[in-house]
């Protein structure tokens, strides 16, 4: 188990260097770091250069990446466009997105594995049908378009929500952008639980659990649930990392002042430390949340753990 | 987020999310008969052997969901090469003071803020849907699959180095992907956006490519081949790829459908295809701030988008269905 | 009598049709008697020993018709949980491939001692005791050290034996074990079917052994009842059985085991392929197979009949039972 962790851990490091250098790259080689320094005018060749020594921007970009790095480990993600630390901004938009996430991976959890289990054990029946049907629907439909659609009718038209999340956004106001964040991830949910379940419900296993005279409840919750979510929880842990970073279209629907907020304003003024920072804990996140996946797996598959 | 790439889409997708109360049947007969030789699922004399994609058109003709998407698709792609079969108007032609007008007679679906006839545009935006599904499921079947099956087949070296860069690709999620790679890109057609999904979408294709050449190779009728002295390219285009195949198409189907809703999801937050292409996650976008007056500005279009997407979906749940030997 | 099925009809409904697995069988077996159940894949032996259990897949399954009596009183009359408490305590089964029969996520500890929460409400603590008794009865080296572990920590032969333990837990009346060794190495094969045998005799139980290996057969069973196409074939006590069979069915299971002696001759094999329980033939199912086939085989259903030169009751459904037992 020990050896487990560590060789997991070991792989992590070189995809997260891999996956930061990829979006640093992008942001800048391909983009203009300084362009958004100098406010909404094109700086003046002077300032310009200044800048770009400040910032060490006349390094070669390996040096920058390092620097860059060696800063992000002493705490430094460096400055936003309004003068801010950008941990300042991680630290009022994190809290905020992972309450969204936290609905969301509710949803999943409670109505995605509820109906997963029903429609699995009544296979091919109207409830199944129906049920299979609504997650293509919903996973067809983008999701900004179940956004706006909700917003539409239950905040504009009905009345039962505010449309727009005030800044403290807590859980109460996240119902529904949460359910919105979670609904194609749910979709799939639920149609992984029900293959899983459908599929071990015969097994050999259950049948003997069956001959041995469990009663049916026993059945179900000790021999085939175990079992089939096995899957079920992988998918939802890996699912963490893309929800905080899809969070970006809901958080922007719905006006959450969160970490899509924050990195969609750093694009929007083409802030470079602010979006390389974010994605950077983003797809910190995602390793992390994969890593406990892993260690999540073998808990509950020993035949992993004994490998 | 439809445009992630679903961890259990890659490969396990196959088995994992088995649709279809019809084909359910079949298996549920097989196990129970496992002890059947001459049951249902037999070998009997009467019946011919067919091959698993006569066997899987074969019961493709015959399922309603597979003939439905298939016409919308068709109808689709029609009216994205011609749409002026069925809109005489031009989508740009607009009308500022008839701005959020509701439907009158010549304009169906009423018009947007900016006084465009909102049916134009609907049909005009099937375009830019249809041709970023069609080319980034092209560029990403071909590069992922070239990349992956040759991985699958060589392993080694090769094989180690394309999993890590995989792995660096799946630890970005798409959607800041996109927003920071077409953030700095100026050029607003549909090639940078087909671009950007090949880029970030080839590793999903390369992993089930991976997988399926590895299922493949370890087949008996392979390893038969190979012992005959059979060369690597002939073991690999005559054995390998058909064989091989049926995943990839099952995955290629339904991210189509995925990478036309990242379109509109990346058009949406103002990166993606940008005025005056005509696109559905523009007209989206830009019909938030109306909904309040002028909803038919927002259903319409997403309405054309769900439907298109659905139709990929369910099109490639169809094949699936077809294609998976675990079902029949 | 222990358990008397009598006149089991035992249909699948599938896609294609309705496959008729079981076809009116009657068999019995007392307590401390050995029944085989002989069969190819498909013969319905399975099933009818699925339905006897009460795990028979409904749907797709369904008992058309016929009794199960046990200890007098039929199975099928009772209530789904009055059914379920008979499973596992009065009659067990052991099933073909233990690792995939055995929960892969639940120790065998648990596995066990589940039996003595379920059916006699005891504490989690002394059906863990339990099951390491169980687990030395069944003679698996340092029990109360390996009893937390997982089946796929086992070998074949060791989760075999936890098969067996597990259906001994609550020393029922009747043992059905379905093929129980022909998972497992030859070698494991004899010690396995050994101690089956010896618990049996111990504690006087009925068992049913279901095979397709009439090695197997000869040295543990008192009886042996031949299935072929959901039908019994042939019954006989199994001495007489092997001295002359009364069936052309038996009689080519039987030449279709190498022997010794025979060495160098070609060997012998059942021509053509098991019915299609979508289609049965009409008449006697053995018929596009017989070497004896003549019209009558064709057109008429052959009854068990008696076989009344036989010291000893035993039955065969052929017409033409006589010609076979002496040809």
């Amino acid at each position: 188990m020990g050896r487990y962790v560590i060789r997991r851990l070991l792989q992590m490091i070189p995809v997260f260097f891999g996956a930061t250098l990829l979006i640093f790259l992008m942001v800048n080689v391909m983009g203009d770091p300084i362009a958004g320094l100098c406010g909404d005018r094109q700086c003046d060749p002077a300032t310009a250069a200044q800048l770009e020594k400040e910032f060490g921007l006349d390094k070669p970009v390996w040096q920058q990446y390092l620097t860059y790095m060696g800063n992000v480990f002493t705490g430094d993600f460096g400055t936003a466009f309004n003068g801010q630390e950008v941990t300042e901004l991680m630290a009022s938009a994190f809290p905020v997105t992972i309450r969204l996430t936290i609905v969301a991976i509710f949803f999943e959890i409670v109505i995605g594995i509820s109906l997963g289990v029903l429609t699995g054990l009544k296979r091919g029946r109207p409830v199944d049908t129906t049920v299979l049907l609504l997650t293509l629907v919903v996973i067809s439909v983008p999701t900004f378009v179940t956004g706006l659609l909700l917003q539409l009718l239950l905040g504009v038209k009905w009345g039962w929500i505010k449309p727009a999340v005030s800044t403290d956004a807590d859980f109460g106001e996240l119902i529904v952008p949460g359910l919105v964040l979670a609904s194609v991830s749910l979709a799939y949910v639920t149609r992984l639980t029900r293959t899983s379940i459908a599929e071990n419900k015969r097994a050999d296993y259950v049948r003997t659990a069956v001959a041995k005279g469990l009663p049916r409840r026993r059945v179900i919750t000790r021999h085939l649930l175990r079992n089939s979510l096995i899957p079920v929880v992988t998918f939802i842990g890996t699912d963490i990392g893309a929800l905080m970073g899809g969070a970006i279209v809901t958080e922007r629907i719905f006006n959450i002042h969160g970490v899509g907020y924050q990195l969609y304003q750093g694009i929007l003024r083409q802030n470079t430390q602010t979006v390389v920072g974010f994605v950077t804990v983003l797809v910190l996140v995602f390793l992390v949340a994969n890593l406990l996946v892993d260690l999540l797996y073998a808990v509950l598959d020993p035949r992993i753990r004994y490998a | 987020m439809p445009e992630q790439p679903q961890p259990f889409d890659d490969g396990r997708a196959i088995n994992h999310t088995g649709a279809g109360g019809g084909t359910d049947l079949a298996m549920d007969e097989g196990e129970s008969l496992e002890k059947t030789p001459g049951g249902p699922e037999g070998t009997g004399p009467d019946r011919k052997p067919r091959s698993l994609w006569s066997d899987a058109w074969h019961d493709l003709r015959r399922n309603p969901i597979f003939i439905i998407s298939g016409l919308i698709i068709v109808f689709l792609v029609i009216i994205s090469i011609w749409p002026q079969l069925i809109a005489s108007g031009n989508p740009l032609d607009c009308d500022l003071s008839k701005a959020q007008e509701g439907s009158q007679p010549g304009h169906p679906f009423g018009f947007n803020g900016q006084g465009c006839d909102v049916y134009t545009r609907t049909v005009y935006g099937a375009r830019a849907s249809v041709q970023v599904g069609l080319f980034a499921t092209l560029g990403v079947t071909l590069l992922g699959s070239v990349l992956g099956g040759l991985a699958g087949f060589y392993g080694g070296a090769w094989d180690g180095f394309l999993s890590r860069i995989t792995d660096v690709f799946f630890a970005i999620p798409v959607i800041l992907g996109g927003l920071v790679l077409l953030s700095v890109v100026s050029n607003n057609s549909v090639w940078p956006v087909i671009g950007f999904m090949v880029l970030l979408g080839w590793p999903q294709l390369s992993r089930i490519a991976r997988g399926s050449v590895i299922t493949v190779k370890q087949n008996d009728y392979v390893q038969a081949a190979r012992a005959l002295g059979a060369s690597n390219s002939r073991m690999m285009l005559r054995h390998i790829t058909p064989n091989a195949l049926a995943p990839v198409i099952v995955v290629a189907t339904i991210a189509l459908g995925t990478y036309i809703s990242l379109e509109a999801t990346l058009s949406f937050l103002g990166v993606g295809l940008k005025p005056p292409t005509v696109s559905w996650g523009i007209d989206i976008s830009s019909a938030a701030p109306y909904v309040r007056n002028a909803p038919q500005m927002l259903l319409w279009p997403s309405g054309a988008l769900a439907i298109t997407v659905l139709a990929f979906i369910m099109l490639g749940d169809a094949v699936r269905d077809a294609l998976d030997p675990k079902l029949r | 009598m222990l358990l008397e099925v009598r006149d089991l009809h035992v249909e699948f409904h599938t896609r294609e049709g309705v496959a008729k697995a079981v076809n009116g069988v009657d068999y019995s077996v007392d307590a401390g008697e050995t029944l085989a159940v002989l069969g190819e894949s498909g013969s319905g032996k399975s099933v009818t020993a699925q339905a006897v259990m009460g795990i028979l897949d409904v749907p797709p399954g369904k008992i058309t018709q016929g009794e199960i009596l046990f200890q007098g009183q039929d199975l099928l009359k009772l209530k789904e949980e009055d059914r379920r408490k008979v499973r596992g305590a009065k009659m067990a089964m052991i099933f073909q491939d233990a690792l995939s029969s055995l929960n892969p996520v639940l120790s065998v500890g648990d596995q066990l001692g589940e039996m003595f929460q379920v059916h006699k409400g005891m504490s989690r603590k002394d059906s863990k005791a339990k099951a390491v008794e169980l687990m030395d009865r069944v003679r698996i080296p340092a029990a109360k050290e390996r009893v937390g572990q997982y089946p796929h920590q086992f070998s074949g032969g060791m989760r075999q034996r936890i098969m067996i333990a597990m259906a001994l837990a609550l020393e029922p009346e009747l043992i059905i074990a379905d093929e129980p060794t022909t998972a497992l190495d030859v070698t494991v094969q004899a010690q396995v079917m050994d101690l089956l045998a010896e618990l049996q005799r111990e504690l006087h139980m009925g068992l049913i052994l279901i095979t397709h290996d009439l090695g197997v057969v000869a040295d543990v069973a008192d009886k042996i009842a031949v299935m072929y196409a959901g039908r019994i074939v042939e019954r006989a006590p199994v001495h007489e059985i092997y001295k002359a069979p009364a069936h052309p069915y038996t009689k080519g299971l039987l030449e279709s085991i190498p022997r010794l002696d025979q060495k160098g001759q070609e060997l012998y094999a059942i021509k053509g392929l098991p019915p299609n329980l979508l289609n049965i033939p009409p008449g006697c199912a053995f018929n596009p197979r017989c070497p004896l086939a003549r019209d009558r085989c064709r057109t008429e259903v052959p009854p068990l009949y008696e076989v009344t030169e036989s010291p000893v009751p035993r039955s065969s459904a052929c017409h033409f039972w006589k010609e076979c037992l002496h040809g």
